[in-house]
């Protein structure tokens, strides 16, 4: 599988130090190679969504973005640093779906207990308050309702002020309005220079939020863009056609023609204007059998990770990653 | 559209690695608040004491340099101790079990501050149940032996009852669960029978020999030292630093593996 590159996504802005810069990495668990080498940077201030299906290598990536597992080569630095000096400093934060919190303490112990461990926490009250959870505030843990254990943990994630913020399907269960409420608070912050990564199976949720795409698939990066430039690959057509011994080159200099594969005797083209294209390959070539068929945006996920499932385009039941 | 940028190095880190008296004195508070922890460390082995340790047909017999009940007594105050002392440590079961412990490792908390703080609440666990027994013995006025002897053999079942704190550690790393007190409770039960606290063991017998070998021998034996007197035996030192390593070795072991997912 090649990465499809996409232009202008990772220039950086100047000076800043980058908030992630992965280089080289993999990661095996004995024989399972989960990570197969991912080159990733993100600049500060982007919102960028991780994009790919269950066991892609999302999480294994995360992981190790956050200190706690060490990839078997390549290397990975959180603002310039390694990533537990990083977490020790307070610049990363983390917020899972599940899980993560004491039933026993109250709310409010909560975030007494996690504000303790940093130097220079946000206020207990403010950060109550700014959560919204100040009328909770005295109730244990174990009695709060899902949505208040998940403003507990924005709480505590935010306590510290982190330059990188790193969320695992955050708006899971959320409402269209608060969706749109936490999505505007998290564009809010990134103005200020945080950064912002959030792993998904929602293509959608991806593509209206994020700055940035980077579509992963067995452990690696097969694409990286806007979400506009990722679209842009499920418009048009494929025509298939058989061709032997087709020139990749001047199918690829074909006006529209954005992707040619070249499979033995046959060759897939991807292009915005398929007609162009189905007129030149039967009048200037010796193709036959030619098939053209409309992509959809899932379609062209699919085919970007090679799998047939586990990619959502709209809202739906999944597993979390 | 990035405005702001953020300087890594305006940031500090923790000192003492996140060590602080808020998180302790949380941690404390909440083995407190726990119903169970507080019956089984706190009243159970007191109990224990009052149901065995006062019966007349031999309380009052001679034993060292004090009587049957207060030979009893310590022996309960140990077992108190081991019970509070392994709750303490298995507490991290069930923080594993919550994910807790991968949320404080998203934090600045050393994780040898951590299995420090969980070794004093242990430890302060420890020294609440072997007071209360004492407490218990003291006005119960059964039990006699010299003030000296009592308050020696209190801090020996106190500070030996630390093997079981790392006891706890170990099986919170190996057995990742609520409920783990649910498993060790009956564990500890059989580990006091062989190792002496229930009833007293023929050192010469075979069963005495299984004995020596298991891990709370030592702890009771040295406990109880302090009635008799004398030079305490070699093999009762050897039985608690062994045990200690192993459960310490094991504890760390485990914590080792535990990095991808805690």
């Amino acid at each position: 599988m090649t990465q499809t590159s996409l232009s202008g996504t990772s220039g950086s802005s100047a000076g800043a130090v980058p908030a992630v810069r992965i280089s080289g990495v993999t990661k095996d668990f004995g024989s399972v190679h989960a990570v197969r080498g991912i080159d990733l940077t993100l600049d500060q201030g982007e919102i960028v969504a991780f994009l790919g299906p269950n066991g892609a290598g999302k999480t294994t990536t995360i992981d190790m973005v956050l200190g706690l597992s060490h990839p078997t080569s390549g290397s990975v630095e959180v603002l310039g640093l390694p990533p537990r000096h990083a977490i020790a400093r307070g610049l990363v934060s983390a917020v899972m779906q599940t899980g993560g919190l004491l039933k026993d303490l109250t709310v409010r112990e909560t975030v007494q207990y996690t504000a303790s461990l940093f130097a220079g926490a946000t206020p207990v009250d403010e950060v109550l308050r700014t959560a919204g959870i100040e009328s909770i505030a005295d109730r244990k843990v174990g009695k709060c309702s899902g949505g208040e254990q998940q403003r507990l943990r924005f709480a505590m994630a935010l306590l510290s002020d982190p330059a990188l913020l790193l969320l695992d399907e955050p708006t899971t269960g959320m409402d269209v309005e608060g969706r749109r409420a936490f999505w505007s608070a998290i564009r809010a912050d990134a103005e200020k220079g945080r950064t912002v990564l959030f792993a998904t199976h929602y293509l959608e949720e991806a593509d209206q939020y994020a700055d940035r795409i980077v579509l992963i698939s067995h452990g690696r990066i097969v694409a990286d863009g806007t979400g506009s430039q990722i679209k842009a690959l499920a418009a048009g057509r494929t025509i298939r056609a058989t061709l032997p011994d087709a020139d990749a080159d001047v199918l690829s200099a074909l006006a529209g023609v954005e992707n040619v594969d070249v499979r033995g005797d046959a060759v897939y083209i991807h292009a915005k204007d398929t007609d162009e294209v189905a007129r030149y390959l039967l009048t200037q070539t010796a193709a036959h059998d030619l098939e053209i068929t409309a992509r959809g945006l899932e379609d062209a996920f699919l085919s970007l990770t090679g799998d047939d499932h586990d990619i959502t385009p709209t809202d739906s039941e999944g597993a979390s990653a | 559209m990035t405005t702001q940028t953020i300087d890594p190095t305006t940031r500090r880190v923790p000192p003492l690695g996140g060590f602080n008296a808020t998180m302790l004195g949380l941690e404390l508070r909440r083995m407190l608040r726990n119903r169970r922890t507080v019956i089984i460390t706190l009243i159970l082995p007191a109990l224990l004491y009052l149901m065995i340790g006062t019966n007349t047909s031999y309380s009052n017999q001679t034993e060292g340099s004090g009587n049957v009940s207060a030979y009893i007594l310590i022996s309960m105050a140990a077992y108190g101790a081991v019970l509070a002392s392994t709750s303490g440590g298995a507490m991290v079961a069930t923080e594993r079990a919550l994910g807790w412990s991968r949320q404080l490792r998203l934090t600045p908390l050393s994780p040898v501050v951590y299995i420090l703080v969980k070794s004093i609440v242990a430890l302060a666990l420890g020294a609440l149940s072997v007071v209360a027994v004492n407490v218990v013995g003291a006005v119960n006025g059964k039990a006699t032996m010299p003030t000296h002897v009592w308050i020696t053999a209190a801090i020996i079942a106190w500070a030996g009852s630390v093997v079981f704190g790392a006891f706890g550690l170990f099986m919170g790393y190996l057995l990742p669960s609520e409920n783990v007190m649910q498993v060790l409770g009956p564990v500890l039960a059989g580990l006091a029978a062989l190792g002496g606290l229930w009833f007293p063991i023929n050192s010469h017998s075979t069963m005495g020999h299984i004995s020596a070998c298991t891990p709370i021998y030592g702890l009771a034996q040295l406990a109880r030292w302090p009635l008799y007197g004398g030079a305490p035996h070699a093999v009762w030192v050897v039985n608690l630093v062994v045990w200690l390593a192993i459960f310490v070795g094991g504890a760390a072991w485990r914590m080792s593996k535990d990095t991808a997912r805690v």
